[in-house]
């Protein structure tokens, strides 16, 4: 419990934290619409609660273990007594704000402080809630109370009548399967070592005893302690996580037993003076419901978390080896020799690389239904806040992309969904004057299609606007001056401008201009692109084309002079060789081909990047017709070297630092240790028309 | 206490590189380099040229896996470019975390030329000494202290853009 593994337990509650918060808000969001919790649920509930209740009170975070603890009972109560009558849209409100008040102190401890907000508020507001909960019928008085530590009149009561400054004596059993028991005492003496004096405590030897583990485990850790205040102790041996049962009783000075106290002078052993017994009691039961849930649940061992760091470069080093095994076993020095073993084995190890690669990648990949529910909670608040009634509908979840690429489609993702709700879904009566359902759909579905991933939001509302679009590109100088007729799709894409806001207002939540042009970025900049669909009266259909991974690219290798280039793939159209005729020369001197009745421009790489190569007659080259953005040019290049799967480098700092080069995304490493470059589609493009 | 082993290892070695340079020749020049940034010294390895950099900057290598750009340090320092041959070393440095490798005509040896033996570079206004940070004397010989982090600094991008400009 020393300051040099708090941080690293700091790092590790937080992330925990975040991921039961997650969950949290998954099933509240799902029960809400249902209107029903089911068994799991409610036990899933309870446990992340009991989970999040225990390890703030180990970080020492009061203020969340007590709201935790307040959301437990409530889920105790609702599991224990199945209440008829709930306001579910109460309850999601309280559990949803819990989630907020806690997600807000872990961003504040992430982010340096170590401050708490007060949680008594909400708190009190759950406590009114429950009590609103358990008042509408007279509860049997045994399962009156769902935890104990609620209780605190009666706790006060019982405590209190031990007196001022006693001597205590508190015998703990965690449970059987929470490892490091000794750890766990340990930092239970110090949860409580600031409310009492004169402490000692068996097994003795808990800091480097090797077999104070099996005492615990088998006598429980026993405590002798004095206070003033043991109902505080009381609540902070509660908070303990992994807490199996507790005994807390007093005992008289004399009274005290001598074997277990070998720094103590000796007193004498006598019976304990109150049992506390009910808490005992209580305490067991509520530990035996949790373990029937964990039961229910034996997958969470089977997961670890790995930083991303290590995964990249896990990545990196197996990239590495795929092209040390290259070299090895394409090594000039084999040449012309017969090696039936070598190949043997060489193939035996290609195999392995190539699994290895493949296992590395999936490790990398992250099904996207986190990001797709924690749209949920968006579509819920924003829906109740402007009074529609919206449907969220998911559709693929499962669906897996890189992790990189889910970091960078979050914010596009909950961008598109706010203006489905804000612009696109009507109000339910202009909905029912269009002679639609009251309730707005909004579909969210992804799938894969190829290399990519595609992810649909589409909405079922008012669809955009063609003519107001049109007014207002107009207006905002959007549209070319020698605008001919423009079609539906093209005005629709419009709206992907910088500077395009079609809501005159500005609401909460949508319309402040910085708007779909930000998206549009966002989703380039990791190799994707962006289509708008709509129909007048029908809805609104956002296509996103995102890359499975960004790491690694299908390439086509070319060469120009000495320099190796890599096309992604994905961008290029055709290959072909240089036709005798179809070349001409406009009057600028720009070079156009003339292909399929379709006219595009040349782009000599030895001119565009000034490489020296005997090869500058067409006809001893050859072209690749390469599209991005809608823009096209024929690249021309000396030769083909082939096609294979590269692992994108970025150029080293130094040289970056240099020289913003023009349409250079990065580097990669070919087959025999050669460094080829990995040409930037879109920017080459727009470097090419611009020059 | 093995933090504190660690300690006197590292601190042994900083004071083991102190007045310790490697030394190279260029021309008729010996240069010398601050042991603290060499990082290896390898043979002359395939460059891939990358477009549009000075021309100094001769490209990258892959030096197991990772990517260094290479610095003709003669043509950085405005001399005629010699023919690459089999003494041609690339010496890679690292400096504030950026590794790059300057390719010179042949590495001699590593030198303990002591603070008192360096005498700072008369300044001549245009030259290029503002490489050099010290005149080292070895014997009667002299050796010219290269400093590292104008080799590869900001100052310098200032110089590079400017004679893009005047490209341009």
């Amino acid at each position: 419990m020393s300051g040099i593994t708090r941080e690293a337990m700091l790092e590790m509650f937080i992330y925990e934290t975040v991921q039961l918060l997650e969950k949290l808000e998954e099933i509240t969001i799902r029960s809400e619409q249902t209107k029903a919790y089911s068994p799991e649920e409610l036990n899933e509930l309870f446990r992340v609660m009991h989970t999040i209740k225990g390890s703030a009170a180990m970080m020492e975070y009061q203020q969340i273990s007590r709201l935790a603890h307040s959301l437990e009972d409530l889920f105790h109560f609702i599991r224990e007594e199945k209440p008829v009558e709930i306001d579910f849209s109460a309850l999601t409100d309280l559990i949803l704000k819990g989630k907020d008040f806690i997600k807000r102190q872990l961003t504040g401890f992430e982010a340096g402080t170590d401050h708490e907000e007060d949680s008594e508020v909400l708190v009190a507001e759950i406590r009114s809630f429950l009590e609103d909960l358990k008042n509408p019928k007279t509860l049997p008085e045994e399962t009156g109370d769902p935890a104990p530590e609620s209780d605190a009149p009666e706790q006060e009561e019982s405590l209190g009548i031990w007196g001022e400054n006693r001597r205590y004596k508190v015998v703990v059993f965690f449970d059987e399967d929470c490892q490091m028991e000794e750890v766990r005492a340990y930092a239970l003496l110090h949860q409580i070592k600031d409310l009492v004096s004169d402490i000692s405590y068996l097994p003795w030897d808990i800091t480097d005893g090797s077999n104070a583990r099996e005492i615990i485990q088998k006598e429980g850790f026993t405590i002798f302690f004095r206070t003033e205040n043991p109902e505080a102790v009381h609540q902070r041996l509660l908070a303990t996580s992994f807490l199996k049962s507790l005994s807390f009783e007093a005992v008289d000075k004399q009274e005290s037993n001598p074997e277990v106290l070998p720094e103590e002078e000796p007193v004498k052993t006598g019976p304990a003076v109150q049992e506390a017994d009910k808490v005992e009691q209580q305490k067991d039961e509520q530990h035996r419901d949790d373990h029937s849930v964990a039961a229910g649940k034996p997958r969470q061992q089977s997961f670890i978390s790995v930083s991303i760091t290590k995964l990249d470069e896990l990545l990196n080093l197996v990239g590495e080896m795929v092209i040390a095994e290259a070299m090895v076993v394409q090594n000039p020095d084999l040449k012309d020799l017969r090696l039936d073993n070598f190949e043997k084995s060489a193939r035996q190890l290609n195999k392995i690389t190539s699994e290895i690669q493949d296992i590395v990648m999936s490790i990398r990949m992250v099904p996207l239904s986190a990001t797709f529910h924690q749209l949920n909670r968006i579509v819920r608040d924003m829906s109740r806040k402007l009074n529609k009634e919206i449907q969220l509908e998911i559709i693929g979840e499962e669906t897996e992309v890189d992790k990189n690429v889910i970091e960078h489609i979050s914010d596009p993702l909950i961008h598109l969904i706010r203006n489905a709700i804000d612009h696109g879904i009507e109000t339910p009566a202009e909905r029912a004057a269009a002679g639609k359902q009251a309730c707005g759909k909004i579909t969210l579905e992804a799938k894969n299609a190829g290399g990519d991933v595609l992810i649909i939001i589409k909405d079922d509302g008012r669809g955009l606007d063609r003519d107001t679009i049109l007014k207002k590109a107009k207006e905002r100088g959007l549209i070319p001056q020698n605008n001919k007729e423009l079609s539906d799709q093209e005005i629709f894409n419009l709206i992907l401008l910088p500077g395009f806001s079609t809501k005159d207002k500005v609401s909460e939540y949508s319309g402040r201009g910085v708007g779909m042009d930000v998206v549009k970025k966002n989703i380039e900049r990791i190799g994707g692109s962006v289509t708008v669909v709509s129909k007048p009266g029908q809805g609104t259909m956002f296509v996103l084309k995102i890359p499975l991974t960004l790491a690694i690219i299908d390439g086509i290798n070319i060469k120009v002079g000495k320099t190796c280039f890599t096309i992604p793939t994905i961008g290029i159209r055709s290959i072909f060789m240089p036709p005798e005729h179809d070349i001409t020369i406009d009057p600028d001197g720009n070079e156009l081909i003339m292909l399929r009745g379709e006219c595009h421009p040349i782009l000599r790489l030895h001119q565009f990047y000034k490489v020296q190569t005997e090869k500058t007659d067409f006809s001893a080259g050859i072209f690749i017709m390469v599209e991005q953005d809608g823009k096209t040019a024929c690249l021309f290049a000396d030769e083909l070297l082939g096609q294979q799967q590269v692992v994108i480098k970025s150029l080293p700092n130094y040289v970056r630092q240099l020289k913003q080069l023009r349409g250079i995304a990065g580097c990669t490493l070919l087959g025999d240790g050669s460094i080829s470059l990995v040409l930037d589609l879109s920017g080459l493009l727009d470097a090419f028309i611009a020059s | 206490m093995a933090d504190l082993i660690t300690q006197d290892l590292f601190n042994g070695e900083e004071d083991t590189q102190k007045d310790k340079y490697l030394t190279f020749t260029m021309g008729n020049e010996e240069y010398g380099i601050d042991i603290k940034y060499v990082r290896e010294i390898v043979g002359l390895q395939e460059i891939t040229e990358v477009p549009e950099l000075p021309p100094y900057v001769k490209g990258i290598i892959n030096l197991r896996g990772n990517i260094i750009p290479v610095i003709d340090v003669r043509l950085r320092f405005k001399k005629p470019a010699i023919e690459y041959n089999d003494r041609t070393c690339t010496i890679v440095i690292d400096v504030q975390g950026i590794a790059v490798g300057l390719i010179v005509d042949a590495v001699a040896e590593v030198l303990t030329i002591p603070e008192q033996d360096v005498v700072t570079p008369p300044q001549l206004g245009n030259s290029q000494s503002h490489f050099i940070k010290g005149i080292g004397k070895v014997g009667d010989r002299v050796k010219l202290l290269l400093n590292c982090e104008k080799l590869l600094n900001d100052q310098e991008l200032d110089e590079i853009s400017k004679s893009l400009l005047e490209v341009e």
